[in-house]
This record gives C-alpha cells, sequence and structure tokens, in this order.
C-alpha cells in the first residue's frame, strides 16, 4: 500500500519534469526554428534578383529603380565609410575613457560613470537622429566644417559643398552611438588584467602611463579588439540615426562631405515605398548582405573577447 | 634626467586625456537630456497625451493614437519575446547538456547580433506579406522576436548564478526537478530577470527601424490588430523629417516623452539588477 502510493507520487512528480523539460526546450527549439526561418526568408526573398545580378549586385554602382537596375556598391560603400570614420572617432575616446575608469578613477566614481555611459547606449536611435538633424548638422555646419574646409580642403575628402546632410554627419552621430560599447567591453576586460602585471611594471620604475601601455593595453588587447568588432557591427546596423542625417542619396562620391546612403538606411526608407516585386527583392537582397556582414563580425568579437577571458583564467 | 621629467610628464598629459575622454563621453548623456529637456517640455501639453495627429498643414493635435500603438504593440512584443526567452532560459540553465544547447546558445549571440532592421524584413515576411497589410500584429512580431535574445540570456543568467545550494535543498527535501526549478530556483532569480525583461522592453520601445514597414503609421486611430497603427518613433521619426516647424515641435516632445520613459526604466531596473546579483552573490 505504501510502496505503491509512493510510487504513483514518485510517477507523477516524473511526469511534472518530464512536462516542464518538454517546454522549455519546445521554447528553445522555437529560437533555433526562428533562427532557421529568418535566414529561409532572406535566401528565398532575394532569390529573383540573387539569379539575375549574381555577383554584379555587389559591384556594380547603378541603382535605379525605375530601370529595374539594382547594384549596391554605393549603399556598400557609405555603410563602411560612417563606420570606419565613426571608429575613428570613437575607438580613441572610448579606449581612453575605460582606461581612465579602468586604471585611475577610485571605484565609486568609476562605476557611477560607467552607469552614465551606458546609459548612454539605452538611447533610441531615432532620438540621436532627431538631436543629429537640430543639433548636431548645424554645429557641423556653422563651426565644425568651415575649419576642416580650412586646414583640409585640399584633401579631395573634404572637397565640395557641405549641405548638412552627409557621409561626414552619419560618421559622427554613429561614432556617439558606439563608444558606450567600446567603453564597457573595454573597461572589463582591463579590470580583469591581474593586478601583479602592473605591480610587477611599477616595481621596475614604469610610470602609470608606461605600465598601461605596455603592459596592460597588451595584455587585453584582443578583448579591445573585441569590443572594436562589437561597435562595428552595431555601426553597420544601424538604421534611424543614419538615414536621418546621411542625405539617402545613392551615389558613389569621394568626398566626405556629400550625402551618401548606408543599406540600413536604404532599406529603411525604400522598402515600405517598393512596388515590384523585384524591388522588394533587391532590398531583401540588401538585408542579407547586412546580414552576412554583421554575423561574421560579431563572430569575430565573441571570439576575441571570449579567449581573453579564458586567458586570464589560465 | 631629462629623461625622467619627460617620461613623468608624458605620463601626466596622457592620464589627463584618459580623464577628458571619460568626461567628454558621459557628458553627451546630459547635453541630450538637456536638450530634449529644453526643446521638448516646453511643447508638451494635454493636447499631446489626448489628441489625433491634426490634418496636414494645421497646426496643434496630439499623438494620442501613437502612444497607444506603441503599447500595444509591446503588449504582443512581450507576450512573445517574454515566454519563449524566460523558458529558453530556464532549458539552458537547468536542463542544458550536450549539443543541443550550444546550438541554442550559439543561435541566440547570432539573432541578438541581427541589425533591426533586418529582423523588420524577417516580420514583413512572416505576417505582412501572406495578408496583404502592414498591421498592429506585424510591428508587435518583429519586436518581439527582437525581445527573444535578451530575455533568455538574462533567464540564462541569473538562473545561473543562484547557488547550488539552493537546489539541493530543496531536492534533499524530496522536491522533483520541476518543482526545485519553478518553486525554488526561479523566485531566487526574479528580482534579476524581472530587471532584465524591463531593460528589454524598454530597448525594443524605441526601436523604429523594423516598424516603418510592418506597423507603418497612422494618423488616426488603429482599431484591433491588424490595421496599421501609429507608433511613438515612428511619429517622431516622420516629424522630425517634415517640412512644418509645429512638426518639429512634436517631434521633440515626442523625443522627450520616449527619452524620460526609457531612462527611467533603465535606472529603476539597473539599480534593482545590481542589487539582486549583489544579493546572490552573498
Amino acid at each position: 500500500m505504501e510502496v505503491s502510493a509512493g510510487r504513483s507520487l514518485g510517477h507523477r512528480l516524473h511526469a511534472g519534469d518530464a512536462v516542464a523539460y518538454s517546454i522549455t526546450m519546445v521554447a528553445a527549439g522555437s529560437i533555433l526554428l526562428v533562427t532557421v526561418l529568418l535566414v529561409y526568408y532572406l535566401w528565398v526573398g532575394s532569390e529573383i534578383t540573387r539569379h539575375k545580378f549574381g555577383f554584379g549586385f555587389i559591384t556594380s554602382q547603378v541603382w535605379d529603380p525605375v530601370a529595374e537596375q539594382y547594384g549596391a556598391l554605393p549603399f556598400i560603400f557609405g555603410t563602411v565609410a560612417t563606420a570606419g570614420l565613426a571608429l575613428l572617432i570613437s575607438v580613441p575616446l572610448g579606449v581612453g575613457a575605460a582606461i581612465f575608469l579602468a586604471e585611475l578613477a577610485p571605484r565609486r566614481l568609476s562605476s557611477s560613470m560607467t552607469f552614465l555611459i551606458e546609459l548612454l547606449a539605452a538611447v533610441p536611435s531615432v532620438i540621436y537622429g532627431l538631436l543629429g538633424i537640430f543639433l548636431l548638422i548645424p554645429a557641423l555646419q556653422s563651426y565644425v566644417v568651415p575649419a576642416l574646409k580650412a586646414v583640409f580642403g585640399w584633401l579631395p575628402i573634404f572637397a565640395g559643398p557641405f549641405y548638412g546632410v552627409s557621409i561626414f554627419s552619419a560618421g559622427i552621430v554613429l561614432s556617439i552611438m558606439t563608444v558606450p560599447f567600446i567603453v564597457s567591453v573595454s573597461r572589463e576586460v582591463l579590470l580583469v588584467v591581474p593586478t601583479d602585471q602592473r605591480e610587477a611594471s611599477l616595481s621596475l620604475g614604469a610610470t602609470t602611463w608606461e605600465t598601461t601601455w605596455k603592459v596592460v593595453l597588451p595584455y587585453a588587447r584582443r578583448g579591445i579588439y573585441g569590443s572594436i568588432f562589437l561597435a562595428l557591427a552595431r555601426a553597420l546596423g544601424e538604421t534611424m540615426a543614419v538615414t536621418m542625417v546621411i542625405g539617402n542619396t545613392p551615389k558613389l562620391q569621394s568626398s566626405l562631405l556629400a550625402p551618401g546612403h548606408t543599406i540600413a538606411a536604404a532599406i529603411a526608407s525604400e522598402f515600405a515605398e517598393a512596388t515590384s516585386d523585384t524591388y522588394l527583392q533587391a532590398l531583401t537582397e540588401l538585408g542579407l548582405v547586412l546580414f552576412a556582414l554583421t554575423i561574421i563580425l560579431n563572430g569575430l568579437a565573441q571570439l576575441l573577447i571570449l579567449t581573453t577571458g579564458s586567458r586570464v583564467k589560465a | 634626467m631629462t629623461l625622467m621629467r619627460w617620461r613623468k610628464s608624458l605620463n601626466a598629459v596622457m592620464l589627463t586625456l584618459t580623464g577628458l575622454c571619460t568626461v567628454l563621453v558621459a557628458s553627451v548623456l546630459f547635453v541630450i537630456l538637456g536638450y530634449l529637456a529644453w526643446n521638448g517640455a516646453s511643447h508638451l501639453s494635454w493636447n499631446f497625451f489626448t489628441k489625433l495627429p491634426a490634418p496636414v498643414g494645421e497646426m496643434g493635435g496630439g499623438m494620442a493614437n501613437a502612444i497607444v500603438g506603441s503599447a500595444k504593440m509591446l503588449l504582443v512584443a512581450v507576450s512573445i519575446g517574454v515566454p519563449i526567452g524566460f523558458l529558453a532560459g530556464i532549458y539552458l540553465s537547468e536542463y542544458g547538456h550536450g549539443p543541443f544547447p550550444f546550438v541554442v546558445r550559439y543561435a541566440t549571440d547570432l539573432m541578438n547580433g541581427v541589425p533591426s532592421i533586418v529582423i523588420g524584413i524577417f516580420a514583413w515576411a512572416i505576417v505582412v506579406r501572406p495578408v496583404h497589410h502592414f498591421s498592429t500584429l506585424a510591428g508587435g512580431v518583429a519586436l518581439g522576436v527582437m525581445m527573444i535574445p535578451i530575455a533568455l540570456r538574462t533567464t540564462d543568467e541569473f538562473l545561473h548564478n543562484v547557488p547550488n545550494s539552493l537546489r539541493e535543498g530543496a531536492m534533499a527535501l524530496g522536491a522533483s526537478k520541476a518543482r526545485t526549478v519553478f518553486t525554488v530556483v526561479v523566485p531566487a532569480a526574479k528580482d534579476g530577470i524581472m530587471s532584465g525583461m524591463m531593460l528589454d522592453l524598454a530597448r525594443v520601445a524605441g526601436e523604429t527601424a523594423p516598424l516603418l514597414f510592418t506597423a507603418l503609421g497612422n494618423r488616426f486611430w488603429s482599431r484591433g490588430w491588424l490595421e496599421p497603427t501609429a507608433s511613438l518613433p515612428v511619429m517622431i521619426y516622420t516629424y522630425a523629417i517634415g517640412a512644418y516647424e509645429d512638426w518639429h515641435q512634436q517631434a521633440w516632445a515626442a523625443g522627450f516623452v520616449l527619452l524620460s520613459l526609457v531612462l527611467v526604466v533603465n535606472i529603476v531596473a539597473r539599480t534593482i539588477m545590481a542589487r539582486a546579483s549583489a544579493r546572490l552573490r552573498h
């Protein structure tokens, strides 16, 4: 009697286990399903243009929906140029701030400053766009660009008139948006550098800066590269802030002060208005290109950040 | 001796520069907040929360429909993203061994890195294209898919931090695994998980890009779940790039409301989270 009651109780419990196990596993499996479907729809949704244009899609610079000619080069160029410009500014700024927060600042100051900087990452991208249009562009127009032109005006990248909306403006906005990622990840990898390393260097007579530059930074190198890749992936995929300040002009131009376009901005500004099937397919293929780019970068970033961690543990 | 002086001054200069970098980066937040408060708060009025947008070209009006539209889409998003992310997080933390969890983790990281605009294409393909019209539902699905990776990660992480002695204690008292997980482990990590979900919600609340061609926009009320709908972020975008001065002012007001909400949720959730992880560590 008692034994059978015990067994049925055990049986009930076991049944509950099985239910919980299967429900949670189905949820986990559905993530896999979503991922597979995402890739599937991007691939199938761009079938016509992939077959029609082949590699020409990436290398052609004519984007003319009316003539059904789709070449993504201006968008790819704009995406790379804005992201590159953004990193040129945000990497030194971000790594500098991370060094201060990890190596110099007292603990309390460091954590409250980090909190503030991480809040920057929470600001919606459309807000950055809003400030880009009404605060940054006027400031660039009246102060920054005239000064740049006076000094570097002879360079082709600063040639031509500046109307406000430009690759340059988009790059600046992106640099502000990517800085928080660099600061927060770099600070974390700097904090896991063992104190022995610093002490050894200091005891040999090195200054704090020399210790940071020659010992701590090389030790945390991979993790910092990881944070840069992460920021790059964010910059490539960033849509709203860019589309609001870049001018949405699909033309290849050598000047950074000229308006341009990016992959993400093109999808955002044209998808809802795309009427023909080929047009939608071309935009979906742009999405596929962007997807592939960000996946590769994110993978590399994860790998770099992880290997820093494992090295510290070893 | 001059070498020593050179090294010392280089040290001072570089360290000061790193401090300046920090001040510069942190001050951006205050510039954003100050500028939005300055321009936005002055244009906030009761009408903003209660009225429909005025017909194009007329002054006044509000964004009541956009506020409701955003709320409805977030409701759809939460009911997709939170259960899937939460349950899958439990699976990974409590049941996950072998190659399948590894693949799921990998897929989650991958999804987390996918730009929001690409998620928009996905939601368009599965919800908008089959029925041939834009809808609240499609926008909600896009935001929901975006919520899954973070919901999963926070659940996984906070459950992982629950000390094993709690699990062992429950099982020693005869609780089954499922009972242990749902009545002991999950409650212990409750604060952390809930604040993580709040952060996740705040993140998608400001998303604009995937809504442009899933929810589209609407200058009137959107009834039910299958009509195009306005949303606060898309209104900010449309009004900011519009040609009217009145629109710009409303964009400022909307931006101020959106940013205040997002920041308040962030500050509250992060404070709870920091406290929760400190408690679990003890």
